[in-house]
């Protein structure tokens, strides 16, 4: 096996990012012995669903190249903070949404502004884009000022507020937050948000575009689409699954779970790529053509565009989508329809004939009357009624919330979130300090194996291995000793709860 | 209903509707037009199941089917309610080339949507067949009358200059709009169901033999253009 040896190496150096001797004693020490990758609770058993991602690494790998422009970094750090003043005074104009020269506007969390190399307005997430012209024109001049020295500009650090660039040609993504985010987390964000818009149209078409119109103005054909870009940015503030480059699964007995795999199996037809069968944001299970694999970040932007738009609902969607890890040059065409009107359940055909709508909306009938002979269309529904878990059934009193991810099959699984942290702020706090564990346990050059941290609200553990990424939040009044013991029981848990938390067994046609 | 899977028992309730006299139902392909946030999905879905919704804007095209009843013949319309996003032009060719009916539909509080209502109109007499399609203007949101810009006399002068039939419609209301559906019904059976060859019988289960030859395939006489 070839190519697993090729794996193997890369997750050596990609996916741990621990010392090959260190990893053996802790394999030794390990509550679990022999958790490697692919042995981990959630690992598929045959093969994996997606493409074998280096996860967070493997998506921000592209902007690791330039990471040597520190310097330049540290240089135009006191320019930005002037800069960054002029960006805000310098738009007068007023929107009809949001005044963009007011202080509302400015204190927003986390702004994001897209704009084509021309510097053209492409999308913002507040205020409105004609308003926001001669900001984002000088924003284009630093990218350019930059660059004509040879050089890119990465962020600027100023009075609080981080700027983050990412050149994408044919277009610049920026991204300003107040948060505490890390550069890379804020990378991460816009290579999202870079993705979606390359999903609409595909890359070739914008290139293009701008090939033929270096001035084109790219909201035209964005037009009706923004609430997609709007909707993702929010699922970033919320979604583990973006944080830790992975999804969930509905909870379904195995039993069940195959029934309704080996179901879209048969249900296939020649130009039938994916199958995807969803209950709200989670993977019921996957069906892919063999040999090709869907990247998590193509499925999240499918998860968006379902997620956010109502007009599945009424009849069968048929729609072109570019899965841009994949292919960037062409588009797909997805069949979308739901199950039933009122139900939850969206089937997601994905097929490379545009021309082939009835032959995936026959595949849907076939997969419908197979599922409901077989009885397990019930047992489905059945599990829909309680799609998360309370954190109560591991039965670690302290622990009050989890994240854990099988490296190997791409799945992450999470309980639903307690009392404490019932409202939307809390629940964005909580995520917020994930992604601080994640940052440093992903760090660019001095990455941590294992993090606690205490504070008033609560303490934290992260943990990665080869196999596993794992984070934990606990009371605030637990100990370190505690919290190590909780780790070890919930693995455990885990690993007994596995063939109904994840998808084990993936099918291909 | 309860249990039972929605769409596969349609074919045979058809059947036992029409039992006792045994009445054809022809297919007929239907397409909606016109720009984004005119009220295309809202028609579509008075159409399809009476009922109206505020929608989010229509990704790529939706497929619905509505049957109409006629007094010697039923017609199963599948209705294409295209999005009206400019990204989205370049597949629409896929939805009205072979139809029998299109539905040009305009805000009738845009003048906009009701000039870009004319530019798909000569958009789809590039690729029409004269009797071959039924084409329909549709001034939408009548309910919002009082901030009109376009008024009835001018959709009715475009619509007779250019040879098209024309209705007001408020799909919030559903005022006019089963009678549009049956309006469109009876002229398409009138213009094109009676030609040789106008339109296919429906069969019950015409999805199971995609490839059997001479079935009605609405995307026949495509030729690869767009994305």
């Amino acid at each position: 096996m070839d190519g697993e040896a090729q794996r193997a190496t890369a997750s050596w150096e990609n996916g741990t990012l621990a010392p090959v001797d260190r990893l053996r004693f802790e394999r030794a020490d390990s509550p679990t012995p022999g958790l490697v990758e692919g042995t981990e609770p959630g690992a598929g058993q045959k093969s994996a669903m997606f493409v074998h991602a280096q996860s967070f690494e493997d998506l921000t790998a592209e902007a690791e190249g330039e990471a040597q422009r520190e310097a330049l970094l540290e240089k135009s750090e006191t320019d930005g903070a002037e800069e960054l003043e002029v960006l805000n005074i310098a738009s007068e104009s007023k929107s009809k949404e949001e005044d963009v020269s007011s202080e509302a506007w400015r204190s927003h969390r986390k702004h994001v502004f897209v704009l084509s190399e021309a510097g053209k307005p492409i999308y913002t997430r507040y205020g409105t884009e004609e308003a926001l012209s001669s900001t984002m024109g000088v924003m284009m001049a630093l990218v350019s000022f930059v660059e004509a020295e040879k050089n890119i500009i990465r962020s600027i650090h100023a009075d609080g507020c981080k700027v983050v660039f990412l050149t994408k040609s044919p277009l610049v993504l920026v991204g300003v937050s107040r948060t505490c985010q890390s550069d890379k987390e804020m990378l991460r964000e816009l290579q999202y948000i870079y993705y979606q818009i390359v999903s609409l149209l595909t890359l070739t078409q914008l290139n293009h575009i701008f090939q033929h119109k270096q001035n084109y103005d790219l909201r035209r054909l964005l037009a009706g689409s923004e609430y997609l870009t709007d909707n993702l940015l929010h699922r970033l503030d919320r979604d583990p699954g973006l944080l830790l480059s992975a999804v969930t699964c509905l909870p379904l007995a195995s039993s069940a779970r195959d029934v309704v795999s080996a179901s879209l199996q048969a249900a296939k037809a020649k130009s039938l790529v994916f199958s995807i069968l969803l209950a709200g944001d989670r993977l019921v299970t996957l069906v892919r053509k063999k040999d090709q694999f869907l990247h998590h970040i193509d499925l999240h932007l499918v998860f968006n565009l379902v997620g956010s738009s109502s007009s599945f609902r009424e009849g069968e969607g048929w729609t072109p989508i570019c899965l841009p890890k994949f292919n960037t040059a062409g588009f797909f065409h997805a069949h979308i329809s739901y199950l039933e009107p009122a139900s939850s359940l969206c089937l997601i055909l994905v097929s490379t004939d545009r021309e082939d709508f009835f032959n995936m909306s026959n595949c849907k009938q076939r997969f419908l009357e197979r599922l409901s002979k077989r009885s397990a269309y019930q047992a489905l529904k059945e599990a829909l009624k309680c799609p998360s878990y309370s954190v109560a059934q591991v039965g670690i009193p302290e622990l009050r919330h989890f994240l854990y991810k099988s490296k190997s099959s791409g799945l992450y699984t999470s309980p639903e979130f307690p009392v404490v942290y019932q409202s939307d702020e809390e629940q964005e706090r909580l995520m917020g300090l994930y992604q601080e564990l994640h940052s440093h346990l992903h760090h660019p050059t001095r990455p941590l194996r294992s993090f606690y941290r205490c504070s008033k609200t609560e303490n934290l553990l992260a943990w990665v291995t080869s196999g596993f990424e794992l984070y934990l939040c606990f009371s605030p009044l637990g100990t370190k000793a505690l919290a190590v013991a909780a780790a070890n029981k919930l693995m455990k848990w885990i690993r007994k709860e596995e063939d109904r938390l994840f998808i084990l067994s993936p099918l291909t046609y | 209903m309860g249990e039972t899977l929605p769409r596969v028992p349609k074919g045979a309730k058809l059947r036992s509707d029409t039992w006792s006299r045994p009445v054809r139902t022809l297919r007929v392909k239907m397409v909606l037009l016109g720009s984004s946030g005119v009220g295309k999905s809202s028609l579509a879905l008075r159409f399809g199941k009476d009922e109206f919704r505020t929608a989010s804007p229509t990704v790529g095209c939706a497929y619905l089917t509505r049957v109409v009843h006629l007094s010697d013949v039923t017609l199963r319309f599948e209705i294409w309610d295209t999005a009206g996003q400019e990204k989205y032009h370049s597949v629409t060719p896929l939805y009205y080339r072979g139809a029998h009916a299109a539905l040009l539909v305009y805000d009738l509080c845009k003048r906009e949507t009701f000039i870009r209502a004319q530019v798909w109109l000569k958009e789809l007499e590039k690729h029409y067949i004269p009797g071959s399609t039924v084409i329909w203007l549709v001034g939408n949101k009548g309910d919002l009358a009082q901030d009109r810009q376009v008024s009835v006399q001018e959709g009715q002068a475009l619509a007779n200059d250019r040879g098209l039939s024309f209705t007001e419609t408020s799909a919030l209301s559903g005022d006019q709009v089963s009678e549009l559906l049956q309006a469109i019904a009876h002229r398409v059976y009138e213009c094109i169901g009676a030609q040789q060859g106008g339109l296919s019988e429906w069969q019950e289960t015409p999805l199971v033999d995609l490839h059997r030859k001479g079935t009605f395939n609405p995307f026949a006489s495509c030729c690869k253009v767009g994305p």
